[in-house]
């Protein structure tokens, strides 16, 4: 049962008993319970840990209570660690030691070893180049890392807001309510120079004193949790580890901008973000953090949450209000802009989720202190999803202006399995690619304009030398065409085209001229179509041809894929010099391509052959080879 | 010194009179930038992107959704520019059925004229659409979705203005088309035949549906007399599609056209008007005299408000007037008269309305099982049999109705515009019968194209509160106040914006050309020697005549009571 | 489906989410959720009660990816169609599917919602052709007894499941 706050002193006072009830658990167990390690079993290891810690008589708490429980083991399901592919995490306070890959059959050694007696279990530690890296910080995916928005992921339990106050949750927006004025508030933001985690980068402060300026008595903050793009999970990270922080930031931009209702509008892929949302919210409203007249200051601030239906255009503005009204999620014109006209036509604050999970951290150290990570015009961090042929894939956080060479050399571990960096795909199917040349160029807003990519969302694909780009390409057109709402022509009508061009050169039947017209075709989606989705549809396209137009050009004009990826374009051809002529081949064969004689050479016709690459597996002697 | 704000507009300073975007104002300077997706009366959409402009800085905006600011400067017409327009044409045509010549909007298509307006040459990519989908269940228009370019015109006006929510966007992107609700014919949605979707249509997707060949079929057989009437809104349109200036009475060249084609007889539907006038304006008396919840009275002239009522509000269909529509009640009458005749009689009805198609297949119209109005034909079909009969029609001399239904009035020509039948009925029912007491009940704000009018007017010494709205969209409104406890005794209702003079069967032409035609059909009033209905000497010898004793039958009807057959 | 029961399921997520424009996609996620899918015979009176076209409900309900408007079964089945898996003899396995379930090209579910067939254009899982996936999971190298063989595994999975 939460105590209702009914003054600035309750809050205090609450805040100093949780953190005194925190600081009485001496030891943790933090189980990761993003949807990475969830889907990799750690809640039933989490279970496992408690039964055992029961049968040995161990005592633990798994809530944080506002009394404190002395000597008692702390058991908490954790937000997203970002290491999701060494999951389950299990993390072990106060040592700070991350075990990976935790098995049920592990369970009984931890509670023996680590907890009782207070041992490090190496087999569970990770481990690279014969280096034991004991303590999470030490592990180089998290040296290289400034942890600011994420710094709460992994380390508290993010369904309880007892464990947010514990940590001096809350104490932003409480400034807010008490010391600080609306105008001194987005002075602060404008001050810090926070542009948009969403892709625009346009200055939240900015935005925020534009929504404030309108004489519309009623106004609304609205958070975008809509990350569709592939390969993308920043967002859901925090909405799902840290969901108190999100919150904060929201309540504090309507206490800003004077507006007493916000919704947040989540991805239905994210269930479980939302469920953490929902308790959150009913946790602060049980706590009277939302509602009327919170903390007596006479402000008032409710929550609502929308969930997303499947559609990625709703991560436009336009669109994700349009949905949020409960129609189709079509964008629409503009003027008039979000903050005159947004949400059921009202004044309307609209930034994603780490912009404002930002915010209490510019409230609480200072505008002056943000301005001082990363590069002046881009303050701040940046957390990226790190995917694709890397060594550490997973979620990370830098400050901007970090290189792409420490990303993903450093924090990435480098390229998988020797190979060799190509290109990085960065902001998904909104964004381009950058190559070698661009491995020491600072990643912010403003560079990577410049380059021809975008940040997006901050999903960074990493591709190797055997990634075909012409297919890179096909893939984001494929995704954004099926994606295009259909409103605007050139999105719907182009996109398409340009999809059935890059069809059919990884088909073998590219075209002369089949390079300008897809080049012809993205100039006037770019500069006409109706959205920000539509502008950078085709983005993908022109910067690959911009980097790789050889490998188009291999494509269309020589019927080849350097990279031998496109299956169509596969020649599979049999040396006849190590073919024994057993005919399993051509047994194999599904579509009656392979013919010869027992015993000697067989040959394939190329003009049956559908290049399913069956006889390349069938073939006992290698004979078989693909180019 | 005034200081009035101006932009450039391709290097030329035009004043900006409060106008709401910069499409207006680039228009009204004289050029005629290309939009699928703009209309005046529809809210912004901002999709076929052809009205882009190029601002100072080389960005690109589109000029439906951008305010005109002072100070501003754009160019309309630059290289990136035409090459952007010529690509989202040359899109939009990769996949359209690109028959040109025999389709229905041919010569009237927007897509058309704008790939000649840009010299489109070739389309660069296949057409991959799926075979044809026509859909011409309905008795009003027929759709071909592969002729669609998603503008969402009609969307937006069934939605917007009409309110009756018929079509609607299905599914998203390339697969994205327009759609009843689970992709029902129109027959069995919502759709009340109002053809405003067919007049805002910029291609063939909507069309209006074609009965010209039956007619001719009706006009070539010797043993077949073919009757016609002509409604008033018809007389003020059609020349427009003959280059006559709006507005202008072509009633006698319209005759003398039908006359010419073979028509063995040729009425003026303002004479089935009178009729309306002395039925509605009795009905009108006789339930002001009772009071309560009979009020207020409905007009019952226009079908596609007729069936809004039914599927919308069926439980006012007791406050709609039991009146037949004026070319129900002549068609009656007319099928009386000729039932002398020994020959097979066909009766053709011209009318601005795609409606009355649908009115004249309602089984309460179809006397065993035959309907009163075989064929109704929109103006322009019309204008296409008059071009068929090489007939120069600016040059004919203009000719007068048959007899014996020679005689009509000011007030039955009137009905063809918002506010006429109102207009009419008062008329007949003013106490006050000077030709002043005309021109001052011209006055009492009957007259005028707004979508919502609202008077009130002395009858027999009390007040009467009347309103006359246009446009479904409006009606629903007001029924909404009625609902909210607003009083009313009548209420006259036109489905299309303006009346009749503005059916989705008329010439399409301009707003500000369509507005003239109801100048047009004030000054037809004007022209007649005969103002009231019940001074028709005609209606003393139909009443004591062919309808002495059958009045109820041939004249009124009871919507409601066919419905449970047709939908229960 | 018992229409007095859907009504009384409708109603309770129309109370919850709210009878208004604004409420249209969360009640037609709560309809999804119940039916797992949208059944048209409550389109009508859902539209009614949010005070919007049934083509506008329509327009939304097509939008989103989300919403589906046929009934899935319990059990996806789709039987790869690709060229590899079409002359390693697919299309008999599709039939002997179809033919044990009682399906059709046309009606590609069965009356107890256990069992969906559908058939896909390629899996890119070419060398183990022919291949069907059961709600994702791939079974290589199918023939058609293998496939009746599976019904019946299913069919008994089930049941287990609906006994424990």
């Amino acid at each position: 049962m939460l105590t209702m706050l009914k003054t600035r002193a309750d809050l205090d006072a609450l805040r100093e008993r949780c953190a005194a009830a925190a600081r009485a658990e001496e030891k943790k167990i933090l189980v990761c319970a993003g949807t990475g390690c969830v889907s990799s079993g750690s809640l039933d290891i989490f279970d496992r840990l408690r039964e055992i810690m029961s049968e040995k008589g161990v005592d633990c708490t798994v809530e944080l209570q506002e009394e404190p429980h002395e000597h008692a083991v702390g058991m908490k399901k954790s937000g997203c660690h970002g290491f999701c592919e060494m999951g389950p995490l299990v993390r072990i306070e106060p040592q700070g030691w991350l075990y990976t890959r935790v098995r049920l059959s592990d369970c009984e050694e931890i509670v023996e070893r680590t907890i009782l007696r207070g041992e490090h279990i190496e087999r569970l530690a990770y481990q690279k180049d014969g280096t034991v890296h004991k303590e999470q910080e030490d592990i180089p995916f998290y040296k290289k890392q400034t942890r600011l928005v994420l710094e709460h992921c992994g380390h508290i339990d993010a369904t309880s807001i007892l464990e947010y106050l514990a940590i001096g949750g809350y104490t932003a927006f409480e400034k807010a309510l008490f010391d600080l004025s609306p105008d001194d508030i987005i002075r602060e933001v404008t001050e810090s120079n926070l542009r948009g985690r969403g892709g625009g980068g346009f200055p939240a402060g900015r935005k925020w004193s534009q929504v404030q300026r309108q004489k519309e008595p009623v106004k609304y903050v609205v958070c975008n949790g809509d990350e569709g793009d592939p390969g993308a999970f920043m967002d859901r990270s925090i909405m799902e580890g840290d969901p108190h922080r999100m919150l904060e930031g929201m309540m504090i931009a309507g206490r800003a901008c004077g507006a007493s209702e916000g919704y947040i509008y989540v991805r239905a892929e994210y269930p479980m973000a939302v469920s953490r949302l929902q308790n959150a919210i009913a946790q602060a409203e049980a706590c009277g953090l939302l509602g009327r007249d919170i903390l007596g200051s006479g402000f008032d601030f409710t929550l609502h949450i929308s969930r997303g239906a499947g559609a990625f255009v709703c991560g436009e503005g336009s669109a994700l209000t349009a949905s949020i009204e409960g129609k189709r999620g079509m964008p629409r014109v503009k003027p008039p802009r979000t903050v005159e006209h947004g949400l059921f036509d009202k004044p309307t604050v609209l930034n994603n989720v780490e912009t404002y999970a930002n915010v209490p951290l510019i409230l609480n150290r200072g505008a002056a202190w943000y301005k001082s990570i990363g590069p002046e015009n881009s303050p701040g961090t940046k957390a990226f999803a790190l995917t694709g042929n890397i060594v550490n894939t997973g979620l990370i956080e830098v400050p901007m202006g970090t290189t792409l060479r420490e990303i993903i050399f450093d924090i990435g571990g480098g390229m998988r399995d020797g190979g060799e960096f190509k290109a990085v795909q960065i902001g998904g199917p909104s964004g381009g690619c950058l190559t070698a040349e661009h491995l020491d160029m600072p990643l912010d807003f403003d560079s990577l304009k410049k380059a021809g990519a975008m940040i997006g969302s901050g999903g960074l694909v990493v591709m190797d030398q055997h990634t075909c780009m012409v297919e890179v390409a096909r893939f984001f057109m494929n995704f954004t065409q099926n994606e295009s709402c259909g409103k605007c022509v050139p999105c719907r009508e182009g996109t398409r085209r340009m999809l059935e061009i890059l069809e059919r050169i990884v088909a073998g039947n590219g075209r002369d001229g089949d390079i300008e017209l897809l080049l012809e075709l993205a100039d006037t989606i770019t500069n006409t179509a109706l959205c920000g989705l539509g502008k950078s549809a085709a983005l993908p396209v022109v910067s690959t041809i911009k980097n790789f137009r050889s490998e188009y050009e291999a494509h269309i004009y020589e019927k080849r894929c350097p990279t031998g990826n496109c299956r169509k374009l596969r020649r599979i051809s049999i040396d006849p010099k190590l073919c024994k002529g057993c005919s399993k081949c051509s047994r194999t064969c599904p579509a009656g391509a392979i013919s010869g004689v027992l015993k000697q050479p067989f040959v394939i016709d190329p003009d049956k052959c559908i290049k399913c690459g069956a006889c390349v597996e069938a073939c006992p002697f290698h004979a078989i080879k693909e180019d | 010194m005034t200081n009035k704000e101006t932009m450039l507009i391709d290097g030329v300073p035009v004043e900006i009179n409060g106008e709401k975007n910069l499409l207006e104002l680039i228009r009204k300077a004289g050029i005629s930038l290309p939009t699928f997706c703009y209309h005046s009366e529809l809210s912004v959409y901002g999709a076929c992107r052809m009205c882009m402009v190029e601002n100072e800085r080389g960005g690109l905006e589109a000029a439906c959704s951008t305010p005109p600011r002072a100070g501003m400067s754009i160019r309309t017409n630059t290289e990136r520019l035409r090459r952007y327009r010529r690509v989202i044409l040359e899109l939009l045509l990769a996949n359209h059925c690109r028959d040109c010549t025999t389709c229905e909007n041919n010569g009237q298509c927007k897509l058309q004229s704008l790939a000649k307006r840009f010299n489109i040459e070739g389309v660069r990519f296949p057409n991959t659409a799926e075979k044809p989908l026509i859909e011409n269940s309905s008795v009003s228009v027929v759709r071909d979705a592969h002729k669609c370019i998603l503008c969402g015109d009609c969307v937006r006006m069934c939605n917007e203005v009409q309110n009756v929510g018929a079509i609607d966007f299905a599914r998203r992107g390339s697969k994205m088309t327009i759609s009843t609700a689970f992709d029902v014919p129109l027959a069995e949605s919502p759709c009340v035949g109002c053809g405003q979707c067919a007049a805002v249509c910029p291609t063939g997707a909507i069309v209006v549906k074609n009965d010209v060949e039956k007619v001719w079929k009706a006009l070539d057989d010797k043993n077949t007399r073919v009757s016609v009437q002509i409604a008033p809104a018809v007389r003020v349109a059609l020349g427009q599609a003959f280059g006559l200036p709006g507005g202008e009475n072509s009633m006698g060249k319209i005759v003398a056209a039908l006359r010419r084609m073979g028509f063995d007889s040729i009425f003026d539907t303002s004479t089935g008007a009178d009729l309306t006038v002395l039925e509605e304006s009795g009905e009108l008396a006789a339930r002001l005299e009772e009071g309560g919840h009979e009020l207020p009275l409905f007009s019952s002239c226009c079908p596609a408000w007729v069936r809004f009522c039914e599927t919308r509000f069926p439980e006012l269909l007791p406050n709609v007037s039991s009146c037949k529509s004026p070319m129900q009640m002549f068609a009656a009458v007319i099928r009386e008269q000729a039932r002398a005749s020994s020959r097979r009689h066909v009766h053709v009805a011209v009318m601005p309305c795609t409606a009355k198609k649908y009115e004249a297949r309602r089984s309460e119209f179809c006397p065993d099982g035959k309907p009163d109005v075989d064929y109704v034909l929109t103006t322009q079909e019309l204008v296409r049999m008059i071009r068929e009969s090489n007939l120069i029609f600016s040059e004919l001399e203009p000719e007068a109705v048959d007899m014996p239904f020679g005689t009509m009035t000011g007030a039955g020509v009137i009905f063809g515009v918002t506010g006429g039948v109102t207009e009419a009925v008062l008329r007949r029912l003013a106490s006050d019968k000077s030709n002043s007491g005309l021109m001052r009940l011209a006055y009492t704000g009957v007259r005028g194209l707004e979508g919502v009018k609202e008077t009130t007017v002395e009858v027999g010494g009390k007040p009467v509160r009347i309103a006359m709205v246009s446009g479904l969209g409006n009606a629903a409104k007001l029924i909404e106040r009625i609902r909210q406890g607003e009083h009313f005794d009548f209420v006259e209702v036109m489905a299309c914006p303006g009346g009749c003079i503005n059916g989705a069967g008329q010439p399409f032409v301009p707003a500000e050309e369509k507005a003239q035609r109801s100048a047009g059909l004030y000054a037809a009033d004007k022209l007649c020697s005969i103002k009231r209905s019940e001074e028709n000497p005609l209606m003393m010898s139909l009443y004591g005549g062919i309808l002495k004793g059958r009045v109820h039958e041939l004249l009124h009807v009871h919507y409601g009571a066919g419905e449970e057959e047709r939908h229960g | 489906m018992n229409t007095h029961e859907m009504y009384q399921t409708a109603d309770a997520i129309l109370d919850r989410c709210g009878r208004e424009q604004r409420s249209v996609i969360a009640v037609l996620q709560g309809i999804q959720e119940h039916y797992r899918y949208l059944p048209r015979e409550l389109f009508p009176y859902l539209a009614e009660q949010l005070g919007v076209s049934e083509a506008r409900l329509y327009s939304v309900a097509t939008f989103y990816e989300n919403f589906s408007l046929d009934p899935k079964g319990h059990f996806v089945i789709k039987v790869c169609d690709g060229t590899a898996c079409h002359v390693r003899k697919s299309i008999p396995i599709l039939e002997r599917l179809r033919s044990d379930l009682g399906l059709s090209d046309k009606k590609v579910t069965t009356d107890d919602l256990l069992f969906t067939v559908e058939t896909v254009s390629c899996l890119g899982a070419c060398g183990l052709a022919p291949v069907i996936t059961v709600n994702d999971k791939v079974h290589p190298g199918m023939t058609p007894d293998k496939a009746s063989e599976l019904i019946k595994q299913l069919r008994e999975e089930l049941q287990n499941a609906d006994n424990a």
